[in-house]
């Protein structure tokens, strides 16, 4: 079964990681719901940024904004959340120093889609995600997660294959570019329209 | 399955809350609900969903602190930049042809965002012609709002924010600051009228040039959302504006078409007729 939506996770470096995945899996067939942890930037800028690097549209959530095919990115200071069929944000409170979370999302990803979903986390510098990759295998969606050894900050990656060791689960791990091409035999990318 | 459970505890919960008190959040979006009342769980040391039920149920003191923890969510003074320089810039020019100006802050929360306004109008001379109303459903945050008292630690980054949002006056001639905490001055909460406004069952109150609903939809379901922009329509004088959340936009609302924008980027609307 094609997993219906992708959860993806990363912080410090993690625009080049998500390139990477982008590669793997590229066109997107499924909503691709990003967050990214960052500083203060002007806002719109990281969309614009990430589309240059990865070469997809990427564009910034809005509440209530349908899930479609494509990159949706967490705008900054709130969190994304996914419902069945929209997206939604709030803006509680940090969770573990960080709004958007990537907890928040693979949680709330975990619970409106259970078996349908894939849950990838990339290079990040906290322990932001380990719970949610966990939350995911334990409904029963599929869980990735980019090896510590090509990962620029290997914390989060790390923290998640011990959590997930914990709870009894596991992930597929992998270089972001490899996950990206797992998800593409899953149905979930398709072969890049070249340019004219 | 264990999620689902949780999910039948809820739904049970707000309809408990629903019959015996009148607050009704059955129409929250259960995402970010499901993980608030965690929170609330985790706060008030209860193992589960039924034994937090059964407290409210049966100490009523229980109530106010479970409203506040479940509605309430972090706001600041002078968040979004760009919002507030447009206020300074389209709106309040708009504001100056009316004698009196009435602005209503429909979930205020704990008040940093009427007293930016408040600010902004007092340097713009708009002030003294203003009344404000100031909303909320949590009768907690309510009562810090009126109290107008922040801590110390929390101006840096409202000072900054006032900077970034285009303002020129030295901040601090706003507020009286011992090592603790800032008051904020008389003249600003003097323009201010608290009070509490349930906007899942109160009804219009009053008719303004100016209404913000900032970030408090988002945690609406669609059936809500589409009665408080019924409400907050009906509410606006023709011509009146009306001011959302960042990301909260009026595409797709019954009333989407019944607003042209004022600047589309800060979700700044004005009623056309
Ligand atoms: C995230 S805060 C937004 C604060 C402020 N408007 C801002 O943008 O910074 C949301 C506020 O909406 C209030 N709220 C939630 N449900 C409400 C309701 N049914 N009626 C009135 N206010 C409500 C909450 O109590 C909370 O203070």
């Amino acid at each position: 079964m094609t997993p219906g939506l992708i959860v993806v996770g990363a912080s410090l470096g993690g625009a080049e990681a998500f390139a990477g995945f982008m590669a793997g899996l590229g066109e997107p067939r499924v909503p691709v719901a990003l967050v990214l942890h960052r500083n203060r930037q002007p806002r719109g800028s990281l969309a614009d940024y990430l589309a240059r690097l990865s070469g997809v549209p990427v564009a910034e959530v809005d509440d209530s904004q349908p899930l479609t095919p494509g990159v949706h990115l967490a705008p900054a200071d709130y969190h994304l959340l996914a419902g069945e069929r929209a997206f939604r944000l709030s803006v509680d409170e940090k969770v573990i120093h960080a709004r958007p979370s990537i907890d928040v999302l693979f949680e709330s990803a975990a619970e409106s889609h259970r078996k349908q979903l894939a849950a990838v986390l990339l290079t990040a510098a906290s322990r932001d995600g380990a719970a949610g990759v966990v939350r995911v295998a334990g409904l029963g969606g599929r869980a990735y997660v980019q090896d510590p050894s090509t990962a620029e900050s290997s914390v989060a990656p790390a923290a998640a294959l011990a959590a997930l060791g914990e709870a009894g689960r596991s992930a597929r791990v992998g270089s972001p570019r490899r996950i990206g091409e797992w998800l593409r035999a899953e149905g979930c990318g398709t072969e890049r329209r070249e340019e004219p | 399955m264990e999620g689902d459970l949780e999910a039948l505890e809820i739904e049970l919960l707000l309809e408990a809350v629903a019959r015996r008190y009148g607050y009704d959040f059955r129409s929250y979006a259960p995402a970010s609900l499901r993980r608030r009342v965690r929170a609330v769980l985790r706060h008030e040391r209860f193992r589960t969903v039924s034994r937090l039920q059964e407290a409210i149920l049966h100490d009523p003191a229980m109530l106010p602190r479970f409203v506040a923890q479940l509605s309430v969510g972090v706001t600041g003074m002078f968040r979004d930049a760009g919002f507030y320089q447009c206020i300074r810039d389209e709106v309040i020019p708009r504001l100056r042809t009316y004698p009196f100006v009435r602005v209503w802050v429909a979930g205020c929360s704990s008040g940093e965002e009427v007293y930016s306004l408040a600010i902004l109008f007092q340097e713009e001379g708009l002030l003294p012609r203003t009344r404000f109303y100031a909303t909320d459903l949590s009768e907690m945050v309510l009562e810090r709002a009126r109290k107008g008292v922040y801590p110390v630690t929390s101006m840096r980054e409202h000072t900054e924010a006032y900077i970034a949002a285009g303002g020129r006056e030295d901040f601090s001639q706003y507020y009286v600051a011992d090592h603790r905490n800032a008051k904020l001055k008389s003249s600003l909460r003097q323009s201010i009228v608290f009070s509490q406004h349930n906007l899942v069952s109160d009804e219009v109150f009053n008719e303004f040039q100016l209404v913000l609903c900032r970030n408090v939809m988002i945690y609406f379901e669609r059936e809500l959302r589409e009665r408080v922009h019924d409400l907050i329509y009906r509410s606006l004088a023709p011509l009146g504006m009306l001011g959302l959340g960042m990301r909260e936009t009026i595409d797709f609302t019954p009333h989407a078409a019944d607003y042209a924008p004022v600047d589309e980027r800060v979700r700044l609307y004005r009623r056309r007729r």
